[in-house]
């Protein structure tokens, strides 16, 4: 008897409640990569991702950039013959990454999803400028310094707020958040 | 009069303040009031997600239970908060282990949601629960001669809900245009996507693709891009310059809110509108707005007295600081 879990059932788990039908039916049609707006810009397409979780390939597939440049759209999850819904795979794996430590470095999804979830802990709501540091990760200074310049135009519009707005009961919704989910350590 | 439970969404305190007084100003002349949900906080955007769906279920569930008390319906004018709290809403009605893991967490704040609220877009609100005649009858300045492309965008149209608004091939925002009487042009890249948050994820990946949807947009001949989510407006808006800077392209169009092409519509004043804080000029929609007025003026009044009319009519001007 198996006794230890594939990589392919680990995720397969982690989409239990999306309604998938499991990535071994993936029949490798390639819809998901001919109707995907971003494709051009990831390592490996979404159906060659599929392929290589279903091949175990554990190291590359959460080294590669796919699931942090999938800008959820759900065209794929769309038209997936198979009902894969393969957006919802990216999800399940940005969080794998994220829960393992298991990302590539350099990566701006991952530090800009904990500042986000940080600041929406504190204030309830979100506040922009509170993730430029992220930007750092990715393009060093220069991209942050391009990062506040953009900011400045739309502040002189007057559309950024000079401080960050708060919902009123924040004691009671800090509570309420760790009644679902400890954070520690994940954000 | 027709009442909701208003969800404005972080962006309607910042980058798309015009969208929420523009949805209130054009709600008002149309007979809905939209009655802000008391307290409300972020639905979780995309990051709550990328880290753990439940708490983004968490979030998204106190603003339903908040708006669930008011005996009211919810009502989003963002395509991401729209999607999140439906979502969240679908899943909280079938799941009652799910329903009951999140109530306890809601105790906290002294909440229960009991699943009582259905979860509405504004566009779907105005196109079908107020109705397009409605809104025609408002119209009483149609856009005469502007020409529109209605951008959809994602998160509006899929994934697929199973509620009569059609995900492949949906005409509601095109019927909209027509009822207040600009031309909506054939615009082939209507669902694809702006990059939404990939503009922080990946910038070069999300600058193509806004690249893609300008050039669609001028090919199509449009004068303006019509949008019914913030961080689309934001990302095909206020990333023009960077998208020009970074593919040697001289994009120039306009992209405003479908609430803010009503209002003008219904005569009401562009400031009110929210009119006058892009970063690209709206002038060129405000421009046949006025001549509109002033062929209208023209008609009207002896022939002597209609050029003093139009002149007056041209100085409507952006508002801009």
């Amino acid at each position: 008897m198996k006794t230890t879990m594939s990589f392919a059932d680990e995720i397969t788990n982690l989409m239990y409640a999306t309604g998938t039908r499991g990535l071994n039916s993936c029949i490798q049609c390639a819809t998901c990569s001919a109707t995907c707006p971003a494709a051009d810009h990831m390592d490996h397409t979404p159906r060659r991702l599929i392929a290589m979780i279903n091949a175990g390939l554990k190291d590359e597939v959460l080294a590669s950039n796919t699931f942090w440049t999938c800008a959820s759209c759900y065209s794929c999850s769309a038209r997936c013959p198979k009902e894969i819904k393969p957006s919802e795979l990216m999800y399940a794996l940005k969080r794998y990454s994220i829960w393992h430590r298991r990302y590539r470095r350099k990566l701006v999804g991952p530090d800009f999803s904990r500042r986000f979830v940080r600041t929406i802990m504190r204030t309830g709501k979100s506040y922009e400028p509170g993730y430029a540091p992220a930007f750092i990760f990715e393009n060093g200074p220069v991209g942050m310094l391009r990062e506040m310049r953009f900011a400045m135009r739309l502040m002189a519009k007057g559309r950024i707020a000079l401080v960050p707005k708060r919902i009123k009961r924040t004691e009671n919704f800090r509570r309420m958040l760790s009644r679902i989910l400890p954070l520690e350590g994940v954000a | 009069m027709k009442r909701y439970a208003y969800y404005p969404g972080c962006s309607a305190e910042s980058v798309s303040a015009s969208y929420h007084v523009s949805t209130l100003e054009t709600g008002a002349r149309l007979g809905v009031e939209f009655q802000e949900i008391e307290d409300w906080n972020c639905c979780g955007a995309t990051p709550y997600t990328n880290i753990d769906e439940l708490l983004a279920h968490g979030l998204c569930a106190r603003n339903l239970a908040i708006a669930e008390q008011t005996g009211l319906d919810v009502v989003a004018p963002c395509n991401a908060c729209f999607k999140n709290l439906h979502h969240a809403n679908a899943e909280l009605k079938a799941d009652k282990d799910l329903a009951e893991h999140i109530n306890f967490a809601l105790e906290a704040d002294g909440l229960h949601y009991a699943g009582g609220v259905n979860v509405h877009h504004l566009i779907h609100v105005f196109t079908k629960d107020v109705g397009l005649d409605a809104i025609k009858k408002q119209a009483t300045q149609p856009l005469k001669g502007l020409k529109v492309a209605a951008y959809y965008g994602c998160q509006l149209v899929r994934p697929d809900r199973g509620d009569g608004f059609d995900s492949e091939n949906p005409r509601y925002f095109e019927d909209l245009l027509k009822a207040i009487g600009a031309e909506a042009v054939d615009f082939p890249y209507r669902l694809h996507c702006c990059g939404a948050s990939l503009m922080v994820a990946n910038r070069r990946a999300a600058l193509a693709m806004v690249r893609d949807l300008l050039r669609a947009a001028v090919q199509a001949k449009a004068d303006v891009i019509a949008t019914a989510c913030p961080l689309c407006q934001l990302n095909l808006e206020c990333y023009q310059q960077d998208v020009n800077r970074e593919f040697g392209t001289e994009y120039r169009i306009p992209v405003m809110y479908f609430t803010q092409l009503m209002g003008l519509a219904m005569g009401i004043e562009p400031k009110k509108l929210g009119i006058g804080t892009e970063v690209v000029s709206p002038q060129p929609v405000l421009d046949c707005v006025a001549r509109r007025a002033a062929a209208d003026a023209a008609a009207k009044v002896a022939p002597k007295a209609a050029p003093a009319k139009a002149e007056a009519a041209q100085t409507v001007k952006a508002g801009q600081p």
